[in-house]
């Protein structure tokens, strides 16, 4: 039979839209220009520098000790751990010997920054497509372990706890019983948020098959963390340039292979019942001994290019630092997980609706200071 | 009622038939709107203090009793606001389309019945009369979006079209479907019919499916979650009234919580017998009815917030496919199961 071809005598006429820099999509100062088609997403620019402080500049002027209240403020959700990034780098560049005690706080203290960052992201996530109630679930369970981090270093966002060569203080006396009662009521709640949300038949309907990434994009484009794993690439520093204690803990470094916004969204949650297990494994196993090693009050890294990286609840964070032998680095540069997360963003939003835009940007989990710096 | 019976002599006494019914129906319109405008801000609170109570927390409770005047206190506030707009926004549209969405509201509510005479506006056509009144709305929403000179708002309105087009199939559809056991548009009418058993006993099964496509589509016509694609806070801002500020962004905001009564009220009236009580327990006093009434429309409106604070939002495509390739077919099917069931006489009635 002939057919003849529809003709679309419609012309359908793209548009730019500005998404942010205040938009509550974006979760910060992020601007994305969108050229849209109606529903349909064209194109994705991210326009950044709202949120720019230069820190990697103002770390040229610092001491080492200085340097650490500064990275707490980049991925303001993993400020243990960025510490801890920039602590190993200039313990390992002075082949510091460190107390196994510190090592293993560290990690403890790294693994609960991790469930407190998720259970943050879980919440806005569900806010991002519209289930609101998830986010007062997930500050909930947060806001215990916030307690917990008020209590040993006095804060509860921008901690500074680790230093380099060790710990600020000693942990609270309470910091043991406390971490347990939040193991065991973070292992009831768990269950609750895939009763509300993650077996949601809108949820899976909204979340599976868009924004795909593939395993081959996902390394090309510098993906890690739960971006990279969901994609079925392997990317856990943990598990393959393991440190602090992680030699020590049995945990599967959790992948998925199907890529999708689903996939990363389920790496997310499967990851904090791997961070509860580390936790449990440690946290009665705190050896001894002192929380710090000795430094030099002044120090100074001898000449030479250091790099160390750390999984953060994000990704891969390298630190890098140029030193020429004076008490301030003459370069610093952070490789932040963000950052690359974010430039995937085009490629897998094209074609996708303004809703699935929001949702793939929820699962990606960009914190804007991180990205901007 | 004997006070407004005593009332409505009184006037016809006092002036010319026609000057005392004029009279008269401005007098019930001005009831209408204060009990409607404190009805609305009094479902405002409800919403907020349900959602608190899914989430945790514990909701406004400081202003007044337990809150009581807290959204009296925000209306002073949103009266009290500076009415901004957008540059090069259209003005007379931008500032029409508020009353669109509001009077439509209050038109729609004039027609339920109470009790059996606390009731303001009874015609032969009711449900199709709602039907085309709550249509009207999205005429507002529509002109809202598309005056306001925003990008975001008026992919907020398109997506109101859309939605409200779609849907209202569904609600006219389903109700068509009890429509087929009263036999008569009217809401008196049918009110009368569930003296032998509430329609949604009476038409057991396919009135059960009606009474769900019904919700469905009722929630989405109020645009509210999961259907407030058209406002999508993650999405658009604000939608379609992102533009709008103080009084004018308080008529959509009520008319959304009032929609939400009509629609409530709709399916008490339509599914759930209105005013009577069940079993015909207090039948002996008719001004009970009003309790009933409220009662079992709060109790569907909590049934709607509770939807609102669980799931999370369809996208666009999938809202249309969820109508017209489930919800419509579903619906002309259940349509012919109850004309079935009519010519049959399967029907229980007691």
């Amino acid at each position: 039979m002939d057919t003849t071809p529809i003709i679309n005598n419609f012309k359908s006429e793209e548009y730019q839209i500005n998404m942010g820099p205040q938009h509550p999509a974006t979760h910060g100062v992020l601007r994305l220009l969108l050229t849209i088609d109606g529903e349909i997403i064209k194109k994705v620019e991210p326009d950044l520098g709202y949120i720019h402080r230069s820190i990697e500049k103002m770390c040229e002027r610092d001491s080492y000790q200085q340097i650490v209240h500064l990275t707490d403020r980049m991925d303001y959700l993993s400020s243990h751990i960025n510490n801890e990034a920039v602590c190993l780098t200039v313990e390992n560049a002075l082949e510091l010997e460190i107390p196994e005690r510190v090592k293993v706080i560290r990690t403890i203290i790294a693994e609960l920054t991790r469930i407190a960052s998720h259970t943050l992201w879980w919440g806005v996530m569900g806010m991002d497509v519209g289930a609101l109630t998830t986010y007062f679930y997930g500050f909930r369970d947060r806001e215990m372990i916030n307690d917990i981090f008020e209590e040993t270093c006095g804060a509860r966002l921008t901690m500074n706890y680790n230093i380099p060569g060790g710990l600020m203080f000693d942990i609270h006396p309470n910091f043991v019983k406390r971490t347990k009662e939040f193991i065991a009521h973070f292992k009831t709640k768990l269950p609750e948020y895939d009763l509300l949300l993650s077996n949601n038949i809108i949820f899976r309907k909204r979340m599976e098959g868009i924004g795909i990434l593939t395993k081959e994009d996902a390394i090309s484009f510098g993906a890690s963390g739960p971006v990279g794993r969901a994609s079925g690439y392997s990317c856990d520093v943990r598990k393959h340039h393991s440190y602090s204690a992680y030699d020590k803990v049995k945990f599967n470094e959790v992948l998925k292979t199907e890529g999708d916004t689903y996939a990363r969204y389920q790496v997310r949650v499967l990851e904090m019942w791997e961070s509860l297990s580390i936790i449990e494994q440690l946290i009665d196993n705190i050896p001894e001994g002192d929380f710090f090693a000795k430094t030099n009050a002044v120090i100074k890294l001898p000449e030479g290019e250091f790099y160390q990286k750390v999984e953060t609840a994000r990704g891969e964070l390298g630190v890098y630092i140029v030193s020429t032998g004076t008490k301030n680095p003459y370069r610093m540069k952070f490789r932040s997980p963000g950052f690359s997360n974010l430039s995937l963003l085009n490629h897998i939003a094209v074609g996708g609706k303004i809703g699935d835009l929001v949702a793939t940007m929820a699962t990606l989990d960009l914190v804007i200071p991180d990205i901007d710096r | 009622m004997n006070i407004t019976k005593n009332i409505h002599e009184w006037l016809f006494s006092l002036m010319p038939e026609t000057t005392a019914s004029i009279v008269e129906m401005a007098l019930i319109a001005v009831v209408y709107l204060g009990i409607f405008a404190v009805a609305g801000l009094y479902l405002v609170l409800l919403e907020r203090r349900v959602a608190a109570w899914f989430q945790l927390r514990l909701g406004p409770n400081r202003v007044g009793w337990q809150g009581l005047l807290q959204t009296m206190a925000d209306a002073l506030k949103l009266v009290s606001k500076e009415l901004t707009g957008t540059f090069k926004a259209d003005k007379f549209l931008y500032n029409l389309a508020p009353y669109f969405v509001i009077v439509t509201a209050l038109m729609a509510m004039s027609l339920f019945p109470f009790t059996k005479e606390l009731h303001a506006f009874d015609i032969n056509i009711g449900i199709f009369f709602l039907i085309a009144i709550s249509s009207i709305g999205v005429i507002g929403i529509l002109l809202a979006g598309w005056s306001s000179n925003n990008k975001f708002a008026l992919i907020g309105a398109m997506r109101s079209g859309v939605q409200t087009i779609s849907y209202e199939l569904s609600v006219g559809l389903s109700l068509l479907t009890i429509v087929l056991m009263t036999g008569s548009l009217q809401l008196s009418q049918i009110v009368e019919v569930q003296k032998h058993g509430w329609l949604i006993v009476q038409g057991h099964i396919p009135a059960l499916i009606a009474f769900c496509i019904y919700m469905i589509a009722g929630t989405a016509e109020t645009n509210r979650a999961p259907f407030d694609l058209v406002e999508a806070e993650s999405e658009l801002g604000a939608g379609f009234h992102t533009e709008y500020s103080g009084m004018k962004f308080a008529y959509f905001f009520l008319a959304e919580f009032i929609n939400m009564f009509i629609i409530a009220s709709i399916a008490t009236t339509v599914f759930f017998g209105a005013y009577l009580s069940p079993f015909g327990i207090t039948e002996s006093i008719p001004l009970l009815g009003v309790f009933w009434f409220l009662g079992k429309t709060l109790l569907l409106i909590f049934l709607m917030m509770w939807f609102r604070w669980t799931f999370p939002r369809l996208r666009i495509d999938q809202l249309l496919v969820l109508e017209w390739k489930y919800l419509l077919p579903l619906n002309l099917m259940n349509l012919l199961l109850m004309a079935l069931m009519v010519l049959l006489g399967l029907t229980i009635q007691f």
